[in-house]
């Protein structure tokens, strides 16, 4: 058969696919809404799932890494006990200092009251994240305007800031504001850049933010704020005597609190940094400071949000729930389409009978029930954005992001056709068995 | 009845036959343990957070002028402005009673610390979460005392969370006093709060921590009050209003502490709320789990009843002439039925049997990746009942057709 028989015979099956398919419209239509339904709840819950658990920074995180080091006291250790989530400011600072990666950058959030010098506009709070100078091209965070302040410029606790593309909306109507002045907690401030829209979901850098769907809105040198002593928030873990972290007083040393990144290229690099991790923690416990023997961890983004249990149970446990449904549905659909085709054997058995191959026959179903699947996979789809805007109305952090993206959309056709083909392939099997003189005979 | 002729059948319908008893077992051992988890939700938002509720309004507001709380000056200022509030609070109409008090059961934000019974015990004996405020916080949150008394005002002080000052005494909830004293007796006891010595003057019978999340659920209701008005650039308080006055009374309290000091952030979404609003925003989650889960169920035995409906019926289309033949040969209407009904009651059953053991495996798989108890028998039977129950009523409507084939279809020839 050349490529223009093998067409015709295509469009034969499919319409003697739709001629059967609007014979028993009901089963049809119970069929096309089991699989509709299926493959709806289990792309709904997918999506979610693909949206949370995905890579805030593709192409980049590979090279990013998070160290941990234990600068704990004795008590409550045990072997394997994981170190702490965060780091002591001197330990930070230590780790900064001697930049032994290709970028680091030491970090903490909090946030700070602005005056706007509008007076329309009453004074209001700001989410800042207070950090060194590599951030912005570790990140790769865009610049719209101006660029992020330098290191020099940070060790000088220089004056500057960088915001967020909604601070200058509303502050500067979108305009250039590199160089303007911004007074946040009784100082002023120079605006050295604005960032493009920037906002890595999950919150990677710093998961006590919460998650998902934050942003911070000013970017301030770290060091700056260690001298201002502006207000931070996030979780402060403190072991022993430690305390502070409350107004002006900055955490003791005994209370881990910052986070910091680190750049490594190369897998030799990391495996060299983790071997400086805990020369570094042997150097500490030299000295003195450290209690324990070196536990360190070096963690890529992706096992850092791994870790830390990022994606919520309950969106795992529905995503399972979906696809437990879509198994039934398909059973259910394998039994209705075995029962359409081996009703039709009759038919099946004059078509035998009159010289179609078992493989033409076999051709045939399938398309039939690959109809279904298309039909279903539509339906689905429909159902699917559906749901995806009822978890959008649901009050979340997340929901905001619950979007259907193309790879989604490609994934629930591919699913709903390659579902019901194997759906079909059971009955039509089956049916293709069937000898052409007992049909014959029996009618 | 006989059960021959529904078993001669089968052999011939045997891929049907396994697929809806697969289908039942997999609705069943999902819906089971779906079931199930709708069931945990609904008791864990049925649980009593110790505060009467109605009537309870929580203010939380964050000064944008707030003196520096690293001086003692700047102490004293934020105190004197946390009283200022408190007194125009109190003036309100409506008001019956106002209280420094820094969180709230189901609220999230949650200060906490290790118990000990001595000083130099090792381990901690566990954890309770600190409830800060003044003498007004009891009466206010509506907390029932079952020993002892509640603060004196002279015994309130104030100052900065992580301050180095420490409160004599404290109130306990019957959870703290039943973990640190088995045997009873904690009233009057000195116990150690991250290894500082407190007396406890009372005890309270119930008290939620605010905390709902994974982590605090094995001391869910382990809470203790601290007599300290907490001093820092934010402030909360508690209200105790006439019932039904809420919604007046949270117009008039922002309208009162914006007259005092416009510089504060306050917003409706977490400045100002009701007990009742705290509540369902802190289980929206479960209650979200509740409803999805529950759809799902319905959706799933939906589609599985459809399914026995569309396969029974092509049962019935191909078994006509047998049919007809049974009833030429003297069977009624009512055998017909009943052999519909039998043969979905012996399909429905094998399914129930598989989906059990698929319920229970299910069960242990979640138990091992979600922090799962074990399933109840009861669900698992209700689940049972109502698959062979759906298997019934699904089946009828065909199976009543089948009884309707008359006898003569037997002499025809299809």
């Amino acid at each position: 058969m050349n490529a223009t028989e093998q067409l015709k015979m295509f469009a034969y099956y499919l319409d003697l696919a739709l001629r059967s398919l609007r014979r028993n419209r009901a089963l049809t239509m119970l069929m096309v809404l089991a699989i509709a339904l299926g493959i709806g709840a289990s792309m709904t819950t997918l999506t979610v799932l693909h949206v949370l658990s995905g890579d805030p920074l593709p192409g980049k995180s590979a090279q990013l890494y998070y160290p941990q080091v234990d600068p704990q006291d004795i008590k409550g250790m045990y072997p394997s006990k994981e170190p702490p989530d965060q780091l002591t400011l001197i330990d930070g600072l230590n780790l900064l200092h001697a930049a032994r990666a290709d970028h680091q950058a030491l970090m903490t959030g909090g946030s700070v009251p602005l005056q706007p010098e509008q007076s329309s506009l009453d004074p209001f709070y700001v989410e800042a994240r207070y950090t060194t100078a590599d951030f912005f091209s570790m990140f790769d965070a865009p610049f719209l305007y101006g660029h992020g302040w330098t290191e020099a410029d940070g060790e000088a606790k220089a004056r500057e800031v960088v915001i967020a593309k909604s601070l200058n909306d509303k502050l500067f109507a979108g305009a250039n504001s590199v160089g303007r002045t911004l007074r946040m907690a009784g100082t002023s401030f120079r605006v050295v850049g604005v960032l493009d829209s920037w906002q890595p979901n999950p919150h990677f850098y710093d998961l006590n933010t919460g998650s998902y769907a934050y942003g911070e809105q000013v970017f301030l040198p770290l060091q700056t704020m260690l001298e201002l002593r502006l207000d931070r928030g996030g979780s402060t873990d403190c072991w022993g005597n430690g305390g502070g972290g409350v107004g002006s007083i900055l955490p003791s040393d005994d209370c881990v609190w910052l986070q910091f990144w680190v750049q490594l290229d190369s897998p030799a690099k990391a495996a060299a940094y983790k071997e400086f991790l805990a020369h570094y923690s042997q150097d500490q416990k030299a000295l003195g400071r450290f209690q324990r023997a070196p536990n360190v961890r070096l963690r890529s983004v992706m096992q850092w949000l791994d870790y830390q249990m990022v994606v919520p149970d309950d969106v795992r446990l529905q995503n399972g729930l979906a696809f437990g449904f879509l198994l039934v549905c398909l059973v259910n659909t394998v039994g209705l389409m075995l029962a359409k085709f081996m009703r039709r054997a009759a038919e099946l058995g004059v078509r035998r009978a009159l010289g179609a191959s078992r493989r033409a026959l076999f051709a045939q179903l399938l398309i039939e029930s690959g109809v279904v699947g298309l039909v279903g996979g539509i339906g689905g789809l429909l159902l699917a954005m559906f749901g995806l805007w009822l978890v959008r109305q649901r009050p979340s952090d997340y929901a905001a992001l619950a979007h259907l993206d193309l790879s989604m959309l490609f994934t629930t056709f591919v699913l709903a056709v390659c579902a019901t083909l194997l759906a079909g392939l059971l009955p039509a099997w089956r049916a293709c068995q069937i000898a052409p003189a007992l049909q014959l005979k029996s009618n | 009845m006989t059960m021959h002729p529904i078993f001669r059948t089968w052999k011939r319908h045997m891929a049907g036959i396994v697929l809806i008893v697969v289908q039942i077992a997999l609705t069943l051992a999902i819906v089971c343990n779906a079931l199930f988890i709708v069931g945990q939700r609904i008791e864990r938002m049925r649980r009593p957070s110790g505060v009467q509720e109605q009537g309870l309004i929580r203010i939380s507001q964050t000064w944008l002028d707030a003196p520096d709380a690293g001086t003692p000056a700047g102490v004293d200022k934020l105190d004197a402005m946390q009283r200022a509030d408190l007194e125009a609070l109190r003036r309100l109409p409506g008001v019956i009673d106002v209280a420094a008090s820094d969180s709230m059961p189901l609220q999230g934000a949650i200060w906490s610390g290790d118990l000990r019974r001595d000083a130099n015990q090792k381990r901690a004996m566990g954890q309770a979460a600190l409830y800060y405020g003044d003498d007004h916080m009891l009466p206010t949150l509506g907390l029932r005392l079952v020993a002892g008394r509640n603060f004196n005002p002279e015994e309130i002080d104030h100052h900065m969370l992580r301050s180095v000052q420490t409160p004599a005494v404290c109130i306990v909830s019957r959870a703290v006093a039943d973990q640190l004293f088995p045997a009873g007796g904690a009233l009057g006891k000195t116990i150690y709060v991250n290894r500082h010595p407190i007396t406890i003057i009372g005890i309270v019978a119930l008290l939620q921590t605010p905390t709902l999340a994974e982590w605090g659920r094995d001391w869910a209701y382990d809470s203790i009050l601290m007599p300290v008005r907490l001093d820092g650039a934010s402030a909360s308080y508690a209200l105790r209003v006439r019932p039904g006055r809420e919604q007046a009374v949270m117009r008039a309290a922002r309208d009162a502490l914006f007259a005092i000091d416009p510089l504060r952030d306050m917003p409706d979404t977490w400045g100002l709320q009701t007990m009742r609003e705290i509540r369902f925003k802190a289980y929206r989650g479960d209650r979200g789990t509740v409803i999805v889960l529950g759809i799902v169920c319905l959706i799933l035995l939906m589609v599985t009843a459809a399914g026995i409906v569309g396969l029974t019926s092509f049962w019935v289309g191909q078994r006509r002439r047998q049919i007809g033949i049974r009833r030429a040969l003297g069977a009624r209407r009512l055998d017909i039925l009943r052999h519909f009904q039998t043969e979905n009651l012996f399909i429905a059953g094998i399914g129930a049997v598989l989906g059990v053991l698929l319920a229970v495996a299910l069960n242990l798989w979640l138990m091992a990746h979600y922090e799962m108890p074990r399933i109840p028998p009861p669900y698992v039977f209700a689940g049972v009942l109502v698959m062979l129950a759906i298997g019934q009523a699904s089946v009828f409507v065909p199976a009543r057709r089948a009884s309707k084939v008359p006898p003569v279809v037997a002499t025809r020839a299809v």
